[in-house]
């Protein structure tokens, strides 16, 4: 009787395993969703504080994984505060002093204007699969919409989160949910995207929310409000002298 | 009666010199220790209120929650009435505004990059009302190595050692980069005008005064201030009355929800001075009490050492008709005398000691390196008038009760077996 009990839960187990697809084929979907050989962006972050909120509008420009420029539009005291990443570096250039600083360090795990992404977040840009080893733990319907529930964990050292859950659409591929967290097991940040285009043939969500758990506050609202992938961008862009024009 | 055994005691040195050599070095060393202790915990709570707590501290309730990590986005609003309305109803403080703030200070090479870069935590106090006594509270002038006290608007005073890390001199340029009170990123650049070394490392190592209305105009903190700081025109921290102040105060908004309206807290509540306050008013009494306890052990042994050297005196005193109440009696003069002696000498080593480590002090700077707690680098002891009888009393006393526990033995003497115990 024992054997037969224990021959089903067996049996059940392995036809609910079979059913999962296999998790890297989803994570190469997704990052085909998500990267792209080049990107220009132009995004509205609202941060939500505890007193007040604020809007900032940048536009940027992002190459591979190695290049990014992002120019802040408004509000005024963020006019013209240019930061640009080349690898692993990162420079701020501030017109008010008509400085240009690098971070490094523990400074680039600060927020970015006072939101709740950190400049690391900012300036992640690989693929997925090329950081994470991922595995399905199971499905969940968000918003009328069927997700996989994928367990990511690091395989190189330097990512900023060790693992993080990802709840990924069964259909479009792209992430709807995503929860990250740190070597402890704590959990650090939250993520929910919604507002999913078309644009050719990627999905792409155009408003996220991101929520720094060891804040208060309803969070950062990042809104895209264009986006075109695969467009040439001109290599003075990621320049330092551009930092100054 | 007090001559004549003052006499003896001079005469016969057996019975005094060891009595007065252990009274002397408790009384010493409960002077001394008493004073070093004070002084040491006087200078760090002193140092903690002019540079952090104030004698009593005003910030909103979110604020004080987090008061750690600086989080000047819950920072006072409307602080120019408060202010007002503390002058008129606290008449007997001096209020100041600052603001801490923390971010990375840059320092430009000559092509417009960065020649060095640290941590910094900022300070900005008023320089330039001239009636705010910041400059002397902090003590300033003296600490400075270099250069002067900022004169206008965009000097700044930096850490001796962050400038020498950074190779900086008076004059150069350097930029702040930090957040604003709303999160924006803030930029300043600023003209060292002075290095300065206080004497603690943690300060020396990253520390950057500016000028509060500086500090407003780049952390957009306009009528908006991290912490009031109140110090008591006595000059002296007394519990008793900022409790009384802070009740007062603190019952204005007693029953408010708004998490950012003020609350006052007194010294003692903050950065564990509670526990360190309590510790230095016991440390004195604890020093007596062991004190008093050890010597009358020891002087008691020593009574009844002598009591048995002086076995045959007290009989031969017994056989010529002594009162044993007189015999007694004497001994005790005699102890008081001793014990005052004793107590003289311990007095005036004690004090002279506590004296030149007042003016000298201890220089632990070597032991703090890399160290991160706020203390002075000098430990000094404080001379204070109760020095003069906290040891000296228990001296006295200690003397005083050894003998008279070594004396009862008197009492215990038969006159029926003096002979015979006299071997007559």
């Amino acid at each position: 009787m024992k054997k037969i009990i224990i021959a089903i839960f067996a049996f059940i187990l392995f036809t609910s395993m079979a059913n999962f697809p296999d998790a890297g084929e989803i994570i190469k979907k997704v990052d085909q969703n998500m990267t792209s050989k080049t990107q220009i962006i132009e995004s509205k972050m609202i941060i939500w504080g505890k007193r007040n909120n604020r809007e900032v509008v940048s536009k940027g420009y992002a190459e591979g994984n190695t290049k990014s420029f992002t120019e802040y539009l408004s509000p005024q005291r963020e006019r013209g505060t240019k930061m640009l990443k080349l690898e692993d570096k990162l420079w701020i250039y501030s017109p008010e002093t008509d400085r240009t600083i690098q971070l490094s360090g523990h400074m680039l795990r600060q927020s970015v204007m006072g939101s709740d992404l950190s400049y690391e977040d900012m300036m992640e840009n690989r693929k997925l699969m090329d950081m994470y080893n991922a595995k399905v733990i199971g499905e969940e319907t968000i918003d009328g919409r069927k997700t996989w529930i994928l367990e990511l964990n690091a395989k190189v050292d330097n990512v900023s989160y060790e693992k993080r859950k990802m709840w990924i659409d069964q259909e479009r591929y792209v992430p709807m949910k995503e929860e990250l967290y740190a070597k402890s097991g704590q959990l650090l940040k939250k993520t929910e995207m919604s507002n999913f285009k078309k644009t050719g043939t990627r999905w792409y969500p155009t408003s996220i929310n991101y929520k720094d758990m060891l804040k208060d506050g309803k969070g950062t609202d990042f809104i895209v409000l264009s986006i075109k992938f695969d467009e040439k961008i001109p290599d003075y862009i990621f320049s330092k002298a551009s930092l100054k024009k | 009666m007090i001559k004549f055994i003052f006499k003896a005691i001079l005469r016969d040195k057996n019975r005094s010199l060891l009595p007065v050599i252990i009274i002397s070095i408790g009384v010493f060393l409960t002077i001394f220790l008493s004073g070093f202790m004070s002084g040491v915990m006087g200078d760090m709570i002193d140092q903690s209120a002019r540079f952090e707590t104030g004698h009593v501290k005003i910030m909103s309730r979110a604020y004080a929650e987090n008061k750690d990590q600086i989080p000047n986005d819950l920072a006072l609003f409307g602080v120019d009435s408060l202010i007002k309305s503390l002058e008129k109803e606290f008449p007997n403080y001096n209020w100041v505004q600052r603001i801490r703030f923390g971010g990375i200070i840059d320092a430009p090479d000559l092509n417009g990059g960065s020649k060095g870069q640290g941590p910094s935590s900022g300070l900005a106090i008023d320089f330039f009302s001239g009636n705010s006594g910041e400059i002397e509270r902090l003590n300033i002038p003296s600490s400075i190595m270099e250069g002067n006290v900022p004169q206008k608007s965009k000097e700044i005073l930096i850490g001796f050692e962050l400038a020498q890390k950074l190779k900086l001199d008076i004059g150069d340029t350097i930029t702040y980069m930090g957040s604003t009170m709303y999160g924006s990123l803030a930029f300043e650049s600023f003209i060292i005008s002075g290095t300065v070394r206080f004497g603690v490392e943690a300060m020396d190592r990253g520390m950057v005064i500016v000028d509060i209305s500086d500090a407003r105009r780049m952390l957009d903190m306009e009528d908006a201030v991290g912490e009031i700081l109140g110090f008591s025109k006595e000059g002296m921290y007394f519990d008793d009355k900022a409790a009384h102040t802070q009740s007062a105060f603190n019952a204005h908004y007693a029953n408010s929800t708004d998490e950012y309206v003020p609350i006052m807290l007194r010294l003692k509540e903050q950065n564990n001075l509670d526990s360190l306050l309590d510790y230095v008013n016991s440390f004195s009494s604890m020093f007596v009490i062991i004190f008093v306890l050890i010597m009358s052990v020891v002087l008691w042994n020593t009574g009844l050492i002598g009591g048995l050297r002086r076995y045959q005196e007290f009989g031969i005193r017994l056989a010529l008709g002594e009162n044993k109440g007189h015999i007694y009696k004497t001994l005790i003069l005699e102890a008081v005398l001793i014990g005052a002696i004793g107590s003289i000498i311990g007095t005036v080593i004690g004090v002279s000691a506590t004296y030149i480590m007042q003016v000298y002090g201890l220089d632990i700077s070597g032991m703090m390196k890399g160290g991160t707690m706020m203390m002075p680098s000098v430990m000094r002891a404080k001379f204070t008038f109760d020095l003069l009888y906290i040891g000296f009393i228990p001296g006295l006393f200690a003397m005083v009760l050894g003998n008279m526990l070594s004396g009862i033995g008197i009492y215990k003497r038969e006159t029926a077996t003096l002979f015979k115990e006299l071997e007559v």
